[in-house]
């Protein structure tokens, strides 16, 4: 008796109501602003704090950088111009850019060759970082050291050029020779590699003429530039380093091991800057008489040492990490210590310790600003030491502590985003 | 069945197997890497040996007991430019000490306030912890001292500002004046405490203190801290008290008010036994008088190391947080814990397991970078035997090598103190 209901129901409906929006107050912003920012009496309070701090800052900050002047050679001319409303006087950092990227003592008629080399670093860094980009344009980073330095130091281009051949020379014959042992190829590369420089040398005292550039010495480099150099000299000098010592570290051999142990422990429980007073006094003790290191070479020295070291601990974690099934599989596919290490251990371990070499790094990068305490030029001790102490910016002081603010953040802030880049990149497990 | 192979072929010892044999290789190795360490500092020493200005000056420590000849600003213990280059370092090491130490308490709260708030539900709070985290890692800490040090030198007050009747500047409720030298505290004092010499402050302004009266008013201090001490433990032996009741029948005993009391009545009568009494800083001349003095460079550098390093603190405490599965909240929310208790019973030890080593390098991080408060001329170690002491006597070797041994002395008991530490709240297993 289905048919029962068409009497007794007057209407059915045969199809379904459209989904009604929902009410104004749970959906779209508001129901977003009570939900994140009002959703317990606490909360609301909390965000009045913040929202009233961030208030305090802005309006502090905004008219400053608003009414700033660009204008203007001296604080005296700034304040004339400004006529005391509230006002950043940027016109010392359009006055003084150049030594804030350069140090004061270098050529100004030359400031075109660092302009060139951090240029071209745009070139030759971003094959090494992105791995989509051709690889054939790893080339122009192989070339790029040697470049950078004939560019910023000056002096004949036989010098970067021997000193390009003598590495080429010393993997070539290593390649050949590392088939029979790997010690042996090593040392092998290492005498020829020198062979070679030690030719270059004598080349390039005969030919001093060819492809000269003005020569500038290292005391001259100061400003953000030494920042940089310090920084990826070191950085890119302590990656090797710290691998042999985290590699060392955890040799079977107890003599390599203690040496190892030692080394990274004193080095992680003494501050930088008594390493770098030890470049600055000491080493030169430790070296023959006569020899005569530049400040620059001694504070790379140790500022390597000190990186290392960190780098090493980082490592040593990656090693650390992976299963003890991978050293065994490369046992008993018949490597060697050498073929293992390079086939399969490292590229896993160094993969895991990507983000704390980058930590390590950025941290080096902000370190490198401590050789300003042994009278070095680099950005902090150009804003301490020569432009705080004029006469004609005496009293200026946010404005250069903001610039050195902004131009460490971006490098630093830019490295650990890539950083986590990198890291989404090689995530090859479960995806 | 016969074997193919006969026994084992006695393994005699041929000079060929140093090289072709692995167990003995690594002999051959270890050799090689021996020579070379000792021809590498060989060298180094013979270097060192015959460079003229060691010749000359030989190694010698004595010039730690020749009179130091310079004045440091902020004197824990007593001090007189006559005293010796030891002391001098020894004052050095302690002032190191207390600004590590307050550096360390601020950046824990710090970070772990930031490190929690990260997390929060509420979106303004989240990124304002966010910016305030990527600012501070991301700038160098010289910076950031440098900055609090011009900050409060060109924002705070000078103290004549705290002159005349309608000042541009008050004390802070009348106890504290912040001024562009530092911050001057009232400084507690007791009338009635052991030791004949009263403890008064010294009336034209004199702020060296006899011998005795110090040794009259750290034991003063020795009384209150055993106090404090009492107190704790009473503290405890309540608290255990009432977790027996607790486990027994099932009911916790209010204790709090136990608690506050077990805290607050001894120290009380305590202090009033001692004749506790403030010496509250009071504008004399040109400068303030009496009270304790936090100087501008210890105030800068405390609060430079503290929010610099809290960034590192908070960026642990929200790692290590992120890391409890979420399954551990959902099973604490569904025994019904409230979110506070869930953070604080399930997910915050947990999470502390996973915090405390990195932590521990923190510490270390702070520790080292208090050397920096030579920028800011604060009289730390690398200020006294690093700096000036080096300078006067030209003892470089002697001078860094003391320096280094002290950081590395202190970076080693700390370290080991908090694996302790670490090992003992770490999840045992098996």
């Amino acid at each position: 008796m289905s048919d029962t209901h068409e009497e007794t129901i007057a209407f059915v409906r045969e199809s379904e109501i459209p989904a009604a929006p929902p009410p104004e107050r749970q959906a779209g912003a508001i129901r977003w602003v009570r939900d994140n920012l009002f959703s317990t009496w606490f909360n609301a309070i909390v965000t009045l704090v913040a929202l009233y701090v961030i208030w305090w800052l802005l309006s502090g900050l905004i008219p400053w950088i608003v009414n700033g002047t660009w204008e203007g050679s001296s604080v005296l001319e700034c304040r004339e111009i400004l006529q005391g409303e509230t006002g950043g006087c940027f016109s010392v950092l359009r006055e003084r850019w150049s030594q804030l990227l350069f140090g004061f003592q270098y050529p100004p008629s030359l400031h075109w060759r660092p302009t060139l080399a951090f240029a071209l670093l745009f070139v030759a860094v971003p094959p090494a970082l992105f791995f989509k980009l051709p690889r054939w344009m790893l080339v122009f980073t192989a070339v790029y050291p040697f470049l950078a330095y004939w560019l910023i130091w000056g002096g004949t281009i036989i010098t970067p050029v021997f000193a390009a051949i003598g590495l080429v020379v010393g993997y070539l014959v290593f390649v050949r020779v590392e088939k029979r042992s790997f010690m042996l190829g090593l040392f092998a590369a290492l005498v020829a590699a020198t062979v070679v420089w030690w030719f270059g040398g004598v080349i390039a005292d005969e030919f001093s003429r060819v492809a000269r550039l003005r020569p500038v010495a290292s005391r001259a480099m100061g400003g953000f530039m030494l920042n940089m150099i310090l920084g990826i000299v070191c950085v890119s000098l302590s990656l090797p380093l710290g691998i042999l010592l985290a590699l060392g570290r955890q040799s079977r051999l107890p003599v390599v091991k203690g040496f190892c142990v030692i080394f990274i422990e004193f080095i992680r429980g003494v501050p930088l800057i008594t390493l770098l007073f030890v470049a600055n006094v000491i080493l030169a003790f430790f070296l023959p008489p006569g020899t005569n290191f530049d400040l620059i070479l001694r504070v790379i020295i140790m500022i390597t040492l000190f990186a290392s070291a960190y780098i090493a601990e980082v490592i040593r974690g990656g090693l650390a990490a992976l299963p003890k099934g991978q050293y065994e599989a490369g046992d008993s596919l018949g490597l060697n210590y050498a073929q293992s290490m390079r086939l399969i251990i490292l590229p896993q371990a160094l993969k895991i310790s990507i983000p704390g070499i980058v930590n390590v790094a950025v941290g080096l990068f902000k370190d490198t600003t401590l050789v300003s305490v042994i009278s070095m030029y680099d950005l902090v001790g150009i804003i301490r030491g020569s432009i705080l102490a004029s006469t004609a910016w005496s009293g200026i002081y946010w404005e250069l502590w903001v610039a050195a603010c902004a131009m460490f953040f971006v490098v630093c802030y830019g490295i650990s985003q890539y950083s986590q880049w990198l890291e989404r990149q090689l995530r090859t497990d479960h995806r | 069945m016969t074997t193919m192979t006969g026994p084992p072929r006695a393994d005699g010892f041929r000079i060929g197997k140093l090289l072709t044999d692995t167990r003995y290789r690594s002999y051959t190795f270890q050799a090689i890497a021996v020579v070379l360490l000792i021809v590498f500092f060989g060298w180094l020493v013979s270097n060192a040996i015959r460079n003229p200005v060691l010749q000359q000056s030989g190694i010698d420590f004595g010039f730690l007991s020749e009179p130091a000849g310079y004045e440091i600003s902020q004197q824990p213990i007593p001090y007189t430019p006559q005293s010796s280059h030891l002391r001098a370092a020894v004052i050095g090491a302690i002032n190191t000490l207390i600004v590590a130490l307050l550096a360390c308490v601020t950046a824990t709260v710090l970070g772990v306030i930031a490190g929690i708030l990260r997390l929060s539900n509420n979106w303004v709070i989240r990124k304002l912890m966010s910016v305030y985290v990527e600012i501070f890692r991301n700038i160098p800490v010289l910076i950031w001292i440098l900055i609090f040090m011009t900050l409060s030198v060109n924002v705070f007050p000078p103290p004549s500002a705290f002159r005349g009747d309608d000042p541009d500047a008050t004390p802070v409720l009348g106890l504290m004046a912040v001024t562009n030298r530092g911050i001057y505290f009232p400084r507690p004092y007791f009338t009635n405490g052991i030791g004949q010499v009263p403890d008064a402050p010294a009336a034209d302004g004199d702020d060296t203190a006899p011998e005795a009266q110090e040794v009259a008013s750290s034991a003063n201090w020795l009384i209150v801290l055993a106090v404090l001490a009492g107190s704790f433990f009473a503290v405890r032996a309540v608290n255990n008290w009432a977790t027996v009741r607790q486990n027994a029948t099932g009911l916790r005993p209010t204790t709090w008010w136990m608690t506050l009391a077990l805290w607050v009545v001894p120290l009380a009568l305590t202090l009033f036994l001692l004749g506790l009494r403030w010496d509250v800083p009071e504008l004399r001349g040109f400068n303030f008088q009496g009270g304790i003095l936090a100087r501008n460079s210890l105030i800068a550098l405390w609060f430079a190391l503290s929010v610099y390093t809290g960034a590192f603190i908070a960026e642990n405490v929200r790692a290590g947080i992120l890391a409890i599965s979420s399954g551990q909240t959902e099973a604490a929310a569904a025994l019904g814990l409230r979110p506070r208790r869930i953070m604080g019973l399930v997910v915050l030890p947990q999470a502390l397991r996973i915090i405390i080593p990195p932590l521990i390098s923190q510490y270390l991080n702070i520790t080292k970078n208090t050397s920096l408060a030579i920028v800011v001329g604060y009289m730390d170690l690398t200020a006294t035997l690093g700096g000036i002491t080096l300078n006067q006597t030209g003892r470089a070797l002697e001078c860094i090598l003391l320096l280094m041994a002290f950081y590395l002395t202190f970076s080693l008991v700390i370290s080991a103190v908090m694996n302790a530490y670490n090992a003992s709240v770490a999840l045992k297993e098996r």
